[in-house]
């Protein structure tokens, strides 16, 4: 359990049967009155974000989060198979939960999956993933330094803005966070 | 923009000083190590050691102030430091400054009308006008509305339908009558509050369902709170015992009863009224500042 003078930024709990994540928070006390403090949350498994008002002393039930390391396996029907690499282990993930991550998965990839006690509501893939343009116009030789950019399709299908000297075959950096072009790789 | 603001608070030091001086009030200074801290529920005094005595920091001055009126003193004002443990945020530190002034012969509307006053002295001796950053006119006579017809208007509800519950008062106060008041373009003093939530002030000689206490709200902003005082010396034992019994209930720390208050009492305090005004608060509403430690030196975060 918590209490409302543990409240902080990320702070992660259960109400109403859902976890939620502190975004924001901020201490409120009228006059010599009760204090109270006022948050936003985020719903850990839908992303909606509401506001709550808790009282000074209020408790709050801990979230247990517990984030593990899994290895992509395969795609199947609609969902992505992942594996605990210690116990073997497999679990079969959907669409939802996953978000952006098919973007950047590749075969025997490790991922960070967030469970919420034994029901997994996230996924992370690493921060830099490197993956192969497999279509993009010709490159220019030599203009190593324009800012102008040219749309690039990924091996995952994803399409990103890369700059004009990179090459159909050539291997990109990406950062996963940000969606976007860091490098080009030397195989 | 901060050391701006650092001059804009001397300035301001210095306008409700000479406002005050002018006035007639005398400044005094009061011990911060005090053997008795506010008892009110809400309020957490920290403790001082190596005094040979136990000591908490002031959580107000008020006390020690009643005294010096009951000694002879009419006019009394002070700055300086206050101390709640626990309270900390966009309108909370720790460690805050108070200006705390008293006057005796005179009630709450007397002490309403001084503080119009100061406040206005302070904003144009920064401002050059009475206009805030924020739009607000602080220039007096400020609006007064009671606690009664604020909730009516801005939640809906009669007062006396929601009492005892006073968390779900105060949830509507922060939730409903506050963001109503700062969409003001003027100040407004929220009058005649719950006689429960009267703490040292008199109950309204007209109407005793309700304390003569008055809080001052300039853009959504509180100000400042303050009483037509209570100078009944039996009654005001019977509160300290109440509140006392409220904080073993609700297993808080439990502070002694200031006995040599309550003897000045005793001896006679003339009917008087008086008011904290938040003096970080009121720098913020001169200068803008979102945040109160945008107003101060060192906030607790930055030290």
């Amino acid at each position: 359990m918590y209490d409302t003078s543990d409240i902080r930024k990320n702070l992660k709990i259960v109400l109403d049967g859902a976890p939620y994540a502190v975004v924001d928070h901020q201490f409120v006390k009228p006059g010599k009155g009760q204090a109270f403090t006022r948050t936003k949350l985020k719903n850990m498994i839908t992303g909606a974000v509401l506001e709550k008002t808790f009282k000074s002393g209020e408790k709050l039930e801990k979230a247990e989060m517990e984030e593990r390391q899994m290895q992509y396996l395969y795609p199947e029907g609609d969902a992505w198979v992942f594996m605990d690499t210690g116990s073997y282990e497999q679990i079969n993930l959907g669409g939802d939960l996953l978000g952006d991550t098919p973007d950047y998965l590749q075969d025997g990839m490790m991922v960070d999956v967030l469970f919420w006690g034994e029901k997994p509501i996230g996924v992370t893939p690493p921060t830099f993933v490197e993956l192969e343009v497999v279509e993009t116009e010709p490159g220019y030789k030599g203009d190593t330094t324009s800012n102008v950019g040219k749309p690039a399709t990924l091996s995952t299908g994803k399409v990103i803005s890369v700059p004009l000297f990179v090459n159909q075959g050539d291997l990109l950096k990406i950062d996963t966070r940000t969606g976007e072009y860091v490098e080009r790789v030397k195989r | 923009m901060r050391l701006e603001r650092l001059r804009a608070r001397a300035a301001i030091l210095r306008a409700l000083r000479g406002h005050l001086d002018a006035a007639d009030y005398l400044e005094v200074e009061t011990p911060l190590a005090v053997p008795c801290p506010g008892l009110d529920v809400h309020l957490a005094a920290l403790e001082v050691r190596g005094l040979g005595a136990p000591r908490w920091l002031a959580t107000s001055p008020e006390y020690q102030m009643k005294r010096l009126l009951v000694e002879g003193l009419p006019r009394i004002y002070q700055i300086g430091k206050c101390f709640r443990r626990g309270e900390l945020g966009r309108h909370h530190e720790p460690e805050f400054t108070m200006l705390e002034l008293y006057r005796a012969h005179a009630g709450a509307e007397e002490v309403m009308a001084d503080t119009e006053a100061l406040v206005a002295h302070a904003a144009r001796a920064v401002l050059g006008g009475t206009v805030l950053p924020s739009g607000v006119d602080v220039a007096p006579p400020w609006e007064r509305i009671t606690v009664e017809d604020a909730f009516r208007a801005h939640a809906g509800v009669d007062v006396h339908d929601i009492l005892p519950d006073e968390a779900r008062f105060f949830e509507l106060l922060i939730d409903r009558v506050e963001p109503a008041l700062e969409a003001r373009r003027a100040p407004v003093f929220l009058v005649r509050w719950p006689a429960s939530m009267a703490s040292l002030a008199r109950l309204c000689p007209d109407d005793a369902r309700w304390a003569d206490r008055f809080e001052a709200y300039v853009g959504g902003l509180e100000l400042c709170n303050g009483f037509g005082e209570l100078t009944d010396p039996v009654e005001q034992r019977a509160r300290f015992e109440r509140d006392l019994a409220k904080r073993r209930e609700a297993g808080l720390d439990v502070y002694p009863l200031d006995e040599r208050f309550l003897e000045a009492l005793a001896r006679g305090m003339p009917p008087s009224g008086g008011n904290a005004i938040g003096v970080d608060r009121l720098v913020m509403a001169i200068t803008g500042a979102a945040h109160i430690e945008e107003v101060l030196a060192f906030p607790q975060a930055h030290l």
